[in-house]
């Protein structure tokens, strides 16, 4: 039999967000237990209001929901990793992204009948906005040295003005119903496309990771900036491409956002995403001051931050009260992570192997 | 105690975990003197400093000052207190507040409540100081000699009868140096007794009246000024006596440089931002040479120049007689040069990455952004180099921030030796490790020579110079004095060139 290290297990930083989700899981399979009729883990096939066969069910809307903030947590975890600050201008941002997206789509219509431009093209003018947004927070960062926070609380305070401003703070609807899709169903597929686009940013991340050094650089600027200078590293343009990686997404965030309206709502769109990105981060037992980074860990945390929330809706909590429970739970996951309580989970471990020694 | 001192202490001792730092020192200090305490690094100063500021309790000896015999300084507070003030090489006042704001916050005097009153004060002991500043001026908006200036006026005003400068011109220019001095001068004349700390020599004896100088923890005397020249300041700081001729210069006699090959590197009139003078220099294959120099005068700054570590604004390098650019760290590695920095945890190690890829770094910028190595690839490299240096470690996943410094420093060495360069730069490579280390390092640089590698090598022991290089440059206040290479490579010639000027007298 194998045995198991359990201080290589404590040590191990995917060991707080699995334990996460199955306690996650285990609490709602007791919910379903006393609630009869209802069913977690089912998926049942639906036809939706466009008429379409689906599946739906609680597991699909967590995979759904939770993409924008998985791939906003990609981007987010190299910032963070690289210049020991967080980008807290992501919401705001989506906006000028989606709104610019609106403004290229419609061409300055508020109820245009055809599409003003392809929307591959409007997603690239997204993704141009995105990556322009990133490189003024970059520049300010890794040129001027402003710290992180500052430096992007600049477009967290304008970036919805300037979004409202784009389209003339008019609400224009994109007629073509192709353009829903990618936040919905795309027909004949009954898994929500957002869960593909999810699966395609992760999965660029991964080859980024493999097939580059982009996580070797980027740890090493964000641990020691001077060494890495020594070393032939240009810290400054690290830091710049990680604030324009998560301008790019951004822009996949926004599409997704957009698309699942079709219209923007310039002050409510990804309204806190920022702060529930950083939170994945964090989640993910990643050092918010920078250095070494795990994107998978991130990566789940943002899933867990929307398994958290589908559960309590679950639990018929209030949508009022839910920061509020979400808090809590936050709280004892982030204390749980902790360098003190790994510490002292260890050395408990450790006591008990010494104590079965002394039995034997 | 004699009538005019004004502080002395008495068979100080200090030990650290492992090391005694302190052996019965004695210090003293008199009524408008200006002691200067020289050493070389470790030899005790800063401890010294720190015991007589409270920042460390001494584990035995006393401490008198004038009309107190055998105080006791626990805390800072307490050094204020009995009238000891420290001004420390960093600023340490609020950049943010006015002048006299910085001169007057945390003494509880309530003065900082009354503006009109305490700018008053403020600009009326800077102009008794004559301090070239307002008192409502912003500290920032003060030259960095202002500053220092302020947070001595600041000293003084606490009535303080000894004032301690700890390096405080190493980031002043030469005329701030002279408004410095003239500061001091005009204490001493009002009776403060003024301990200097200082590594330029030059500054020693235009200022200083006498010099105490210790040396591994221990005191090795106190000189008047003018009882002690240069060159027996050198030697003193060392620990080695000018007719001391035992050292052997056998064993590195196959590395001479008339007999090494082509021309690997050259510079001429090279200058950086660091603040030294434009230098020339020059390695052949399979040279080992050195720049040797007390603490601060610009050994390092020399071969960060060359490395492109520091921002070069001046003169022209060539490798293998062709002249090439080197304006950042990356360019020196394309053409082969590797740097070992001084300060290992500063410039050297990535704490929290593990050993295989502090190993690989450099190889791997050098390979490119888009061809990282397998996983299997950089194990290889990593084992390779672990067994070769013999670099004690759990395994090559282990950070390298949790390995001893010894093996820290292995690895950064492991890191340039993988990259294969063709030269070599060593800054101060065995500090702060065992003797064991040491002799390894000091071998495989040989070794490395002896296989067609360039060196360059730089030590503040001057022994592990001599049996390493076969050239020696030798720096002064932030320029070249000299070159020593074959016979000249020996204690008595390097420290009657450190020394200058008065060497011949």
């Amino acid at each position: 039999m194998k045995k198991i290290d359990l201080k290589k297990l404590l040590s191990n930083q995917l060991l707080i967000p699995f334990t996460a989700i199955i306690i996650l899981c285990i609490v709602n399979i007791i919910y379903d237990c006393v609630n009869t009729d209802a069913a977690f883990f089912a998926i049942e096939t639906k036809t939706n209001n466009s008429g379409f066969t689906v599946f739906s069910g609680p597991l699909i809307t967590i995979l759904d929901n939770g993409s924008e903030l998985a791939i906003l947590a990609i981007g987010m975890t190299l910032v963070t990793a690289a210049s020991g600050g967080q980008d807290i201008s992501v919401g705001a941002t989506i906006a000028i992204a989606g709104s610019a997206m609106l403004r290229v789509l419609c061409g300055g219509n508020t109820r245009p009948e055809t599409l003003a431009a392809p929307i591959i093209v409007g997603f690239l003018v997204a993704c141009i906005v995105g990556m322009l947004c990133g490189a003024f927070n970059g520049l300010l960062v890794s040129v001027f040295r402003i710290q992180p926070m500052i430096a992007t609380l600049i477009l967290f305070t304008a970036g919805r003005s300037i979004a409202a401003w784009i389209n003339n703070n008019e609400l224009p609807i994109v007629p073509d119903p192709k353009f829903a899709y990618f936040g919905s169903f795309i027909p004949g597929i009954p898994i929500p496309t957002t869960v593909f686009i999810a699966a395609a940013c992760i999965i660029v991340a991964a080859l980024l990771l493999k097939f580059t050094n982009l996580g070797l650089y980027t740890q090493a600027v964000g641990i020691n900036e001077s060494s890495s200078r020594l070393n032939g590293i240009n810290p400054t343009a690290i830091k710049f491409i990680s604030f324009i990686i998560l301008g790019l997404c951004v822009a996949v965030a926004a599409l997704i956002k957009v698309s699942r309206l079709s219209t923007i709502n310039y002050s409510v769109i990804a309204k806190d995403i920022e702060m529930d990105a950083i939170l994945a981060v964090a989640l993910g037992g990643n050092a918010l001051s920078g250095g070494k980074f795990n994107m998978w860990a991130s990566i789940l945390g943002a899933y867990i931050i929307q398994f958290l929330t589908t559960t309590l809706y679950r639990f018929q909590v209030d949508s009022s009260a839910l920061p509020a429970y979400k808090a809590v739970v936050v709280i004892i996951l982030v204390v749980f992570s902790s360098p003190v309580v790994r510490d002292k989970l260890s050395s408990l471990s450790n006591k008990k192997k010494a104590l079965k020694k002394g039995v034997a | 105690m004699e009538e005019n001192r004004v502080l002395e202490m008495r068979g100080i001792e200090k030990s650290f975990p492992g090391v005694r730092a302190l052996r019965g020192v004695d210090f003293s200090l008199n009524k408008g003197e200006i002691h200067a305490l020289m050493g070389e690094n470790g030899a005790g100063k800063s401890t010294l400093i720190k015991v007589l500021t409270g920042v460390y309790t001494k584990d035995a000896g006393s401490i008198s000052m004038q009309g107190a015999e055998d105080i006791q300084i626990h805390s800072p507070q307490d050094a204020q207190n009995v009238g000891i003030s420290t001004v420390y090489q960093e600023i340490t006042l609020c950049p943010n507040l006015t002048v006299a704001e910085n001169m007057f916050i945390g003494r509880g005097n309530g003065r900082i409540t009354k503006w009109k009153k305490m700018n008053e004060d403020a600009d009326k002991i800077l102009r008794s100081l004559d301090i070239p500043a307002a008192a409502t001026q912003q500290l920032a908006s003060c030259s960095i000699a202002v500053q220092q200036m302020v947070a001595i006026a600041r000293a003084v005003d606490m009535d303080c009868k000894v004032l301690i400068l700890d390096e405080p011109t190493s980031s002043l220019d030469e005329q701030e140096v002279e408004k410095l001095f003239k500061l001091m001068r005009d204490l001493k004349s009002k009776g403060v007794g003024i301990i200097f700390v200082t590594h330029f020599l030059d500054q020693v004896y235009e200022v200083c009246d006498r010099i105490t100088v210790l040396r591994d923890g221990t005191l090795v005397g106190e000189y008047a000024i003018a009882d002690l020249p240069r060159v027996e300041l050198v030697a003193k700081m060392l620990g080695k006596e000018m007719d001391d001729l035992s050292d052997i210069k056998g064993e590195n006699a196959a590395y001479s440089g008339e007999d090494a090959g082509d021309l690997v590197f050259e510079a001429n009139g090279l200058q950086s931002d660091a603040g030294i003078k434009p230098f020339n220099f020059y390695i052949k294959k399979g040279e080992v040479n050195g720049f040797t120099g007390l603490l601060g005068s610009g050994r390092s700054e020399c071969v960060r120049a060359i490395f492109g570590a520091d921002r070069v604004i001046g003169g022209e390098v060539k490798m293998h007689k062709k002249t090439v650019k080197i304006s950042k760290p990356l360019d020196a590695m394309k053409n082969g040069i590797a740097y070992l920095p001084e300060d290992r945890k500063i410039d050297g190690i990535i704490g929290d990455l593990s050993v295989r890829d502090n190993i690989i770094l450099a190889l791997q910028v050098l390979t490119g952004f888009f061809k990282p190595f397998s996983r299997a690839k950089a194990q290889a490299f990593a084992e390779e180099y672990i067994k070769k240096l013999n670099i004690k470690t759990a395994s090559a996943d282990t950070p390298i921030a949790s390995l001893s410094g010894g093996n820290q420093q292995k690895v950064i060495l492991a890191r340039w030796l993988l990259m294969h360069p063709e030269y070599l730069i060593l800054d101060e490579p065995t500090r702060g490790i065992d003797v064991g280390t040491k002799v390894d390092i000091q071998k495989l640089v040989l070794e490395l020579a002896s296989q067609g590698m360039s060196v360059t090598f730089i030590s503040s022991e001057t022994d592990e110079m001599i049996r390493t290089c076969s050239r020696l440059v030798v720096m002064r206040d932030r320029k070249t004095v000299g070159e020593l290479s074959g016979d000249d490579v020996n204690q008595n010639k390097i420290m009657e060139t450190i020394a200058g000027g008065e060497a011949k007298s």
